[in-house]
């Protein structure tokens, strides 16, 4: 089996375009559009890179990354954020809470790939 | 320069009215000599005797003197206030008023145009940032458009894409463009309403505001058998919005309701009977005495009762209704003096409150307020139980009768020292004889 990636996504056509591209790339994609059960989600099941989008239902990404980074098992699991908002300062409150990337809607597929290869990277 | 500022408009009045130096020397019991001194500032004036100056001159008192917050005045030192930036010459003020008092009003007029425009751009940024219905136009918009653009990258690519895959991205674009449609029109739906606004520089407190001042504190529409409704009215040309049509409604039913239990004909026969104490004009018509107090506001002056002011607060002392006494104003925005009885009342729910009031400066203004904090809901253990305070304030009738609380114009243009109530420092500390 190759690479995981989960992605963390709610809207159907973003799912299928971006699970296309990783797939067609070699990783096996995950998906999953709730926010209040993805932490459950990536404990029973750790990829190597999370895809997070920020304005999920039931909880924020920016929640989720928080308890990520705060569990010792899952602190160093490199997470790359998607959000449709490039505010400074939802920028700089990834960052504080730890994100690994960060990326603003609407993104190319090129940059996709790249940042989730170079997470990949040991 | 307090008490030159006094005199002097002492002598303007008299003036204005055609009247010599002699004629009101003699209907105040003074010389002549001595009414020259008072009006070239080398003597002071204060108490009775500037109440019968303004008697006979037919002006309120807080007219003739400076620490009865000339409105002029205190809107320049407010100005001033306002820009921490700019070195103004604070003490000089009174002279700019005295001497330029087209081109101070102008100044104030284009501080007040400009408070507006800045509450405006304000009003609109917080909808920008803080409105959900945009909030969710604009991430509608952005998630079709990433979806289409990834989409339309695959199958563009050139990389072979089975014939499956390529049918299932095209009806996703497909579907994504007609979402993007839909959230476009509703993003420029929502982008155009502000435009209905545009030249609406007035919030909908000051339309209020503005609206009952026109009308001199009292709506004839809504008086006696009433030839209008609070309805008809809110939705008339003076209101501009929503918001200010909604308060406007809110207003003026209590206004209604207040004048269908108190009618003006009789209304005005006992306040002048009762010598305008609002508690024994609500024994004798049997109404609040919080209800009394903003129907009191209503007298008219202009029928020969005494001049009000008054002012209606929440629960959090945010100030609402706001008539002044002539230049007299609770300051909006927690400007106001914290002395004023309307805070002390919101302390002490349904206790009425009397209090004489002096305000700063020479021969400043005397005044007797009426205050009471209510309750707007009956009692209850569930949901907020929302207060509301009322205050009527005239001038002390009897300005030797006691000792009075040493209220202000708002600390920033306060004069005062050593006051207990002080929240932030005055830009006329220093300032010789204030």
């Amino acid at each position: 089996m190759g690479r995981r990636v989960l992605l963390i996504e709610d809207e159907p056509n973003i799912i299928e375009a971006i699970s296309f591209i990783l797939t067609r790339d070699g990783w096996t994609v995950h998906t999953h559009a709730d926010g209040m059960t993805a932490i459950e989600r990536i404990r029973a099941m750790p990829p190597d890179v999370v895809i997070l989008d920020v304005m999920l239902p039931g909880r924020s990404g920016f929640d989720i990354l928080r308890d990520l980074r705060a569990d010792p098992q899952t602190a160093a699991l490199p997470v790359m954020m998607l959000t449709a908002r490039g505010q400074t300062k939802d920028r700089e409150l990834a960052e504080k809470l730890g994100v690994s990337r960060f990326m603003t809607k609407p993104f190319s597929n090129a940059e996709v790939l790249e940042n989730v290869r170079a997470l990949a990277e040991p | 320069m307090a008490r030159a500022g006094t005199g002097t408009r002492i002598r303007q009045h008299r003036l204005d009215r055609g009247m010599r130096q002699v004629d009101l020397a003699a209907a105040l019991g003074i010389s002549a000599a001595y009414l020259n001194l008072i009006e070239h500032g080398r003597r002071r004036i204060a108490g009775k005797l500037l109440a019968d100056v303004a008697r006979v001159l037919a002006v309120e008192p807080a007219v003739l003197t400076d620490g009865g917050g000339s409105a002029l005045l205190d809107g320049l030192r407010a100005l001033a206030a306002e820009d921490a930036q700019t070195e103004v010459e604070i003490d000089r003020a009174e002279e700019l008023a005295a001497r330029f008092p087209g081109w101070a009003a102008l100044l104030l007029a284009e501080g007040r145009r400009n408070a507006a425009l800045r509450r405006e751009v304000r009003d609109l940024t917080d909808r920008l940032a803080h409105d959900p219905a945009l909030a969710g136009s604009l991430h509608e918009v952005i998630s079709a458009v990433t979806s289409i653009r990834a989409t339309a990258s695959i199958l563009v690519s050139g990389d072979n894409v089975d014939r499956d895959w390529q049918e299932r991205f095209q009806r996703n674009i497909h579907a994504d463009s007609l979402r993007l449609a839909e959230s476009s029109r509703a993003l420029v739906a929502f982008l155009d309403a502000p435009g209905e606004r545009s030249g609406e520089a007035l919030s909908a407190i000051e339309q209020v505001d503005a609206y009952l001042a026109a009308a001199d504190y009292r709506v004839a529409a809504l008086e006696g058998a009433g030839s209008a409704t609070p309805e008809d009215l809110a939705e008339g040309p003076a209101f501009t919005g929503t918001a200010a049509r909604r308060r406007a409604r809110a207003v003026l039913r209590r206004y209604r309701a207040d004048a269908l239990a108190m009618p003006a004909e009789r209304f005005d026969v006992v306040a002048r009977a009762e010598a305008y104490d609002p508690m024994r004009i609500a024994q004798v018509l049997g109404q609040p005495f919080a209800a009394v107090l903003a129907r009191m506001a209503t007298l008219p002056f202009t029928a020969g009762h005494v001049a009000t002011g008054f002012a209606q607060a929440d629960g959090a002392g945010a100030i609402g209704l706001a008539k002044p006494l002539g230049d007299l104003a609770v300051a909006r925005g927690g400007a106001a003096c914290a002395l004023w009885p309307i805070f002390e009342a919101l302390g002490q729910i349904g206790r009425p409150l009397r209090r004489r009031l002096v305000m700063p400066g020479e021969g400043g203004a005397r005044l007797v307020a009426f205050a009471i904090a209510e309750t707007q809901t009956p009692p209850s253990f569930d949901g907020p139980v929302p207060v509301e305070a009322n205050m009527l304030y005239m001038p002390d009738p009897d300005p030797e009768g006691g000792a009075a609380v040493p209220i202000g114009p708002g600390c920033r243009i306060c004069p005062r020292d050593g006051c207990a109530a002080r929240r932030e420092a005055s830009i006329l500390r220093g300032e010789a004889e204030l």
